[in-house]
């Protein structure tokens, strides 16, 4: 298992490297040749960097929701009871077969604009939409990997709890689950990725991320360059954003491995 | 011999036991008794329902028919997981391939049970934990991991954390059988002490000269049924039993040669 991982790890490093090494000093030498283009571009930074931390913001709040209620799912998917499998196994075949983009646009417009909690009107903007349109299928997606985590646990481990008089639920929280962490780290920073990667999506129910603001950007300047230029920055941002959390989590994995 | 503890009070007692896997018949009416404080083996070939007997007795299976008593608990009279639960908290055992919890170090393995389902303090569990670590001659090895440890030192962690429940009975189910033979040796001395002080223990062993020297009552089973019981001696010695000489003479003068004097 470990050297498998290593293999893994020992290709992707250079490809990561290499991708963006090229991409950057391309658009350095662009920027250096034409320094009006640079000038624009350095104008619209500031902006572009407001989008992005929108794209982070979502990210984050998706993934940290999809975890949270997704460990709840898998577990549910192997209770004994039939009456919680059930509804777990369904809500999860439906939502991890399900396109990004739907949820979001369905997420857009089934909740509506506002809501009204205790007679108070709070604001439910498209940004908020986007999360919840993102946590769906991220929660779906968790529930079968906490679920596939479980069930790869020896069940000798479960035989060791129950000796000991842990309770079933016990063994669960104190025995097994912490024991799945480990193992579901490189699946789970796939998610986060592909979830990073699909806050884009966004921008086509009109919330102000990083895509939406580089089209503001593009139209704006009116610049064939430029407009090359600024969604290769987008291109980079997503990369060194989603490669750093990438090499934290093999970090991670290398750690838990020595136990 | 556990001449220490002088008593006849019965801990455990197994009558008219019958527990099937489907078709498959594995206990046949085995009536066993353990009194508090005595060392009782189990021998006999695989497949005979030795392990099987251990698990009945802490509730991980229910048999078919048969009374199972610990101290004044009727075990095949508890209806829910609950209540078996609380007879798992009074019995410790010990499983052949260790079963450690390998996220957690060696201290917390041993505290953890004792803090989580007893509320025992942190500090009280860690001060007990270090001195049944002591016990086991493993205190240095207290924030190793598991997978740092050799087989013998896991078992014997796992024997720690068994007792760090302070059970009344600790079933040692094949414990020795996954170790290599120089290791064994250091399971079974930390095993041998434990029955001096008067831990009343059920072991289901392969190591027959080491069942010999420490126990007060040794059973033969066979087909899931109980051959013969009596005084190590009586089994091991004196029995007119063809099958259980050739057993007992034969695993035992096949290992022999291994293990140098200690228990086989």
């Amino acid at each position: 298992m470990s050297i498998v991982l290593k293999q893994e790890r020992a290709k992707q490093l250079p490809f990561g490297g290499i991708f963006a090494a090229v991409l950057g000093l391309t658009v350095i030498a662009w920027l250096f040749l034409n320094q009006s283009l640079g000038q624009v571009l350095l104008e619209w930074l500031p902006y572009l960097a407001k989008g992005f931390t929108m794209n982070v913001l979502i990210s984050i709040l998706a993934i940290a929701i999809g975890t949270l209620i997704g460990i709840v799912l898998g577990v549910m998917e192997l209770a004994p009871f039939a009456v919680v499998r059930a509804p777990a196994l369904v809500y999860v075949q439906i939502f991890r077969n399900a396109p990004h983009l739907v949820l979001i646009f369905a997420a857009t417009y089934i909740f509506p604009f506002e809501l009204v909690i205790f007679g108070n009107y709070v604001p439910f903007p498209d940004w908020v939409k986007a999360v919840v349109g993102l946590a769906i299928p991220a929660s779906a997606h968790i529930a079968e990997i906490t679920r596939g985590a479980i069930q790869s646990i020896p069940t000798a481990q479960w035989d060791a709890a129950q000796g000991l008089g842990f309770s079933r639920s016990q063994s669960l929280r104190w025995i097994i689950l912490p024991q799945c962490i480990k193992r579901s780290l490189p699946p789970w920073m796939n998610l986060y990725a592909s979830i990073t990667m699909g806050t884009a999506l966004a921008s086509l129910v009109g919330v102000h991320e990083l895509l939406h603001s580089a089209n503001d950007a593009s139209t704006a300047v009116q610049r064939t360059d430029f407009t090359v230029v600024v969604y290769l920055t987008v291109l980079i941002a997503f990369f060194l954003f989603c490669y750093p959390v990438s090499r934290f989590t093999q970090y991670l994995e290398r750690r838990l491995a020595s136990r | 011999m556990s001449l220490t503890v002088p008593t006849s009070t019965t801990l455990v007692e197994l009558q008219d036991v019958h527990l099937s896997f489907g078709s498959n018949e594995v206990l046949k009416g085995i009536d066993l008794k353990v009194n508090k404080g005595d060392a009782v083996s189990i021998i006999g070939p695989s497949g005979s329902g030795k392990s099987t007997i251990l698990r009945c007795i802490n509730g991980l299976l229910i048999p078919q028919s048969g009374k199972i008593t610990v101290g004044r608990t009727r075990v095949d009279e508890l209806k829910t997981e609950t209540e078996r639960i609380a007879l798992r908290k009074r019995i410790g055992i010990v499983f052949q391939q260790f079963n450690l919890f390998p996220h957690l170090t060696v201290l917390e393995n041993i505290t953890i049970a004792p803090r989580k389902i007893l509320g025992i303090s942190e500090a009280e569990a860690n001060r007990h934990a270090r001195d049944l670590l002591e016990k086991v001659r493993l205190e240095q090895k207290a924030n190793a991991y598991p997978g740092q440890l050799s087989g013998g030192q896991q078992q014997r962690v796992a024997i720690a954390r068994a007792l760090a429940m302070r059970p009344e009975l600790v079933l040692f189910d094949e414990v020795t059988s996954a170790l290599d033979p120089e290791t064994v040796g250091e399971v079974l001395a930390v095993i041998r002490d434990l029955v001096r002080e008067g831990m009343t223990s059920i072991l289901v062993t392969h190591e027959m000269r080491f069942a010999e020297e420490i126990s007060d009552t040794v059973v033969f089973t066979e087909n899931g049924l109980i051959v013969e019981h009596g005084t190590p001696d009586e089994i091991f010695s004196k029995s007119t039993n063809p099958r259980i000489n050739s057993f007992v003479n034969g695993l035992g003068g096949r290992a022999t040669p291994l293990h140098d004097g200690e228990g086989i």
